[in-house]
């Protein structure tokens, strides 16, 4: 088994107390002084969000592998986060797409090893898992694994193996406790055995949840997931149970790798760095999709914006194609 | 006389901006150059609205930003450019809307066979790309003989997806390999009396992955007259794909101005280089590392 001896401890000290500056401090060759999606809001008075969110970061660090006692900072409760008062109940997307990027780059800024930058990411994830949870998100799919990321050093790619198999071991009794459900979709082939078996395993074990479902893409393409429908499709025509006139937009949709949900199709796509782009996640599925591009890198990504990515996506007018 | 002077500025004007204009493209051409771009061109209506204009001015004023946006794209030597002119799911507007739609475009698209238009200026091979059968008689004639008339011109390719969806395209792309795939199928059997499944190297326990490959259905995509797209701008702030070049899009940049469509200028292409060059060479880098 790989242990990657991380130079920092285990403690959350790393997390800087204002996320925000650490971005314009980038190595990248240039900046946006014109990023188009958002236009450039004042900066929201950071320090009670962030405060709140270092604290409860750290929380979950501490009661991490035992049953979680929330005697949470104030803001919290004991329940669940309750919804914040910009955001409407009724206008709450069903399902939510996530494009988790950046930890490399989180970690080399810090001169820390890409390890560390997926360990940090995976708190993200739980934070966010448990924000969609309380309020009232149906579907969450995130983005953990691209099948055009099997390339990376063996290194990188052996440490994310294993840092899947431990969230999902550590994770499990908390998604029974929640009525989280767990969906893997991707190319599993190409996994290590043991987490094939974990992996289904734990779809197995949390398939009666149903408050939120969690859909896990590693080693995922979108191109791919078209091709395989299609085959299954061809097979079905080439076996007589299909005519070629049958096939349909429809009859795709229920082929795709997406059909383990009743909301295959999200209504926000999040993607953090500031990258803007697809990357090959899901193609088909996002058709009408609203995008929501964040600066910030993956881990952190945090509460505040997640809850102005939700913001906007309240403000904007889907119309499909029609006319309001 | 006045008049006469007056123009004779504009002109000088217009030569001087053209210049600088070509100057600056000098100067982009040091870095990579995308290869294709494709235009959402949001914002038309909206544009009517705020300038007090008639219902379907917005949309010819946004021709002219078109053009312009061509002449830039092969001013600056991008090869390919596709828009989106109109979505299947354009048709649920009201039929007058959609009337004087396919009226304006009949309009334009007979323009563009005429021997001064930008297609011949630059060498535009033109095509229109979609479900033509759902497009009224006229507007499918017109578009046809576009395209006889532009087969020709080699130098770029301009396409136009009318009546068009991503997930439609591939629909018919699917359906499309499936036929080629019995049809080849059934000739080896008539030919090879009954072994024609196994000349196509079919074998059962992994028959599916020899069935259908990707570069069997991405051959009878609409967009197979052109490479994946470099970069997507839709234009007005919006920003969703709304069913356009899904599959090509997997590693495009997208980039959303907030400006309405009819309001796009040489500015907004120039930051949309730009932008792309920054990330192109970002990729680029992370590439050779790998």
């Amino acid at each position: 088994m790989l242990s990657l001896p991380l130079p920092i401890p285990t403690k959350n000290t790393l997390i800087p107390g204002k996320p925000k500056h650490s971005c314009s401090r980038r190595t990248r060759t240039q900046t946006h002084p014109f990023f188009p999606l958002h236009s450039p809001k004042p900066l929201k008075p950071l320090e009670p969000t962030t405060v709140v969110k270092v604290a409860l970061r750290e929380h979950v660090q501490e009661e991490e592998e035992e049953r979680r006692d929330r005697s949470a900072p104030a803001g919290v409760s004991a329940e669940g986060e309750p919804l914040p008062a910009e955001l409407q109940d009724d206008l709450m997307p069903k399902h939510v797409a996530v494009i988790m990027d950046g930890n490399g780059r989180w970690a080399s800024q810090k001169s820390l090893p890409a390890s560390a930058g997926h360990e940090a990411g995976s708190r993200s994830l739980r934070e966010l898992v448990e924000l969609s949870c309380h309020w009232g998100i149906r579907v969450l799919t995130v983005f953990a694994f691209s099948y055009d990321n099997w390339i990376r050093p063996k290194v990188e790619v052996d440490f994310l193996m294993t840092l899947f198999e431990r969230e999902i071991k550590s994770q499990l009794d908390n998604f029974l406790r929640e009525g989280i459900r767990i969906s893997v979709i991707g190319d599993s082939s190409k996994l290590p055995k043991s987490l094939q078996k974990l992996i289904s395993d734990a779809e197995e074990t949390t398939k009666a949840n149903s408050r939120l479902q969690l859909i896990v893409a590693v080693s995922y393409s979108g191109k791919y997931d078209i091709i395989q429908a299609c085959r299954s499709i061809a097979s079905k025509v080439k076996d007589g149970a299909l005519e070629l006139e049958d096939i349909s937009e429809s009859l795709i949709e229920q082929e795709l790798e997406t059909n383990c949900t009743e909301f295959p199709y999200p209504d926000l796509l999040i993607r953090t760095s500031g990258e803007q782009r697809v990357s090959n996640f899901l193609l088909w599925q996002l058709a009408y999709t609203e995008f929501f591009f964040v600066r910030e890198l993956w881990p952190d990504f945090g509460k505040a914006e997640f809850v102005e990515a939700l913001i906007s996506y309240q403000q904007r007018q889907r119309r499909y194609g029609a006319r309001l | 006389m006045e008049k006469g002077g007056g123009s004779r500025i504009n002109q000088i004007w217009g030569n001087l901006v053209t210049f600088l204009r070509r100057c600056i493209f000098c100067v982009l051409s040091v870095g990579s150059i995308p290869n294709h771009i494709a235009f959402i061109m949001d914002g038309n209506r909206r544009y009517g609205k705020k300038r007090d204009l008639m219902e379907g001015i917005g949309h010819r004023v946004g021709f002219l930003a078109l053009m312009s946006m061509l002449k830039y794209c092969y001013e600056l030597g991008v090869r390919y450019v596709t828009i989106y002119a109109f979505s299947i799911d354009n048709f649920k507007r009201h039929p007058e809307e959609v009337q004087s739609l396919m009226d304006l475009m009949q309009e334009k698209i007979e323009g563009l066979i005429k021997e001064e238009s930008i297609v011949n200026r630059y060498g535009v091979r033109v095509h229109f790309l979609g479900n033509l059968e759902l497009l009224s008689e006229p507007v499918r004639l017109a578009a046809e003989r576009a395209m006889m008339a532009t087969a020709k011109n080699s130098k770029a390719v301009l396409s136009i997806c009318v009546a068009y969806t991503s997930t439609n395209e591939i629909v018919h792309a699917v359906q499309k390999s499936c036929e080629e795939k019995w049809e080849e199928i059934s000739i080896l059997n008539t030919s090879g009396s009954g072994y024609g499944l196994i000349q196509l190297g079919w074998n059962e326990r992994d028959g599916r992955e020899n069935l259908i490959k990707l570069i069997d259905v991405e051959k009878h995509m609409y967009m197979a007259v052109a490479p994946d797209s470099d970069i997507l701008i839709r234009t007005s702030g919006v920003t969703r794909l709304s069913n356009f070049l899904l599959w090509q899009s997997a590693y495009c940049s997208l980039y959303s101005p907030s400006v309405l469509w009819p309001e796009i200028g040489f500015r907004h292409f120039l930051w949309a280089i730009l932008n792309f060059q920054r990330n192109h060479f970002y990729l680029e880098k992370k590439r050779k590392q790998l």
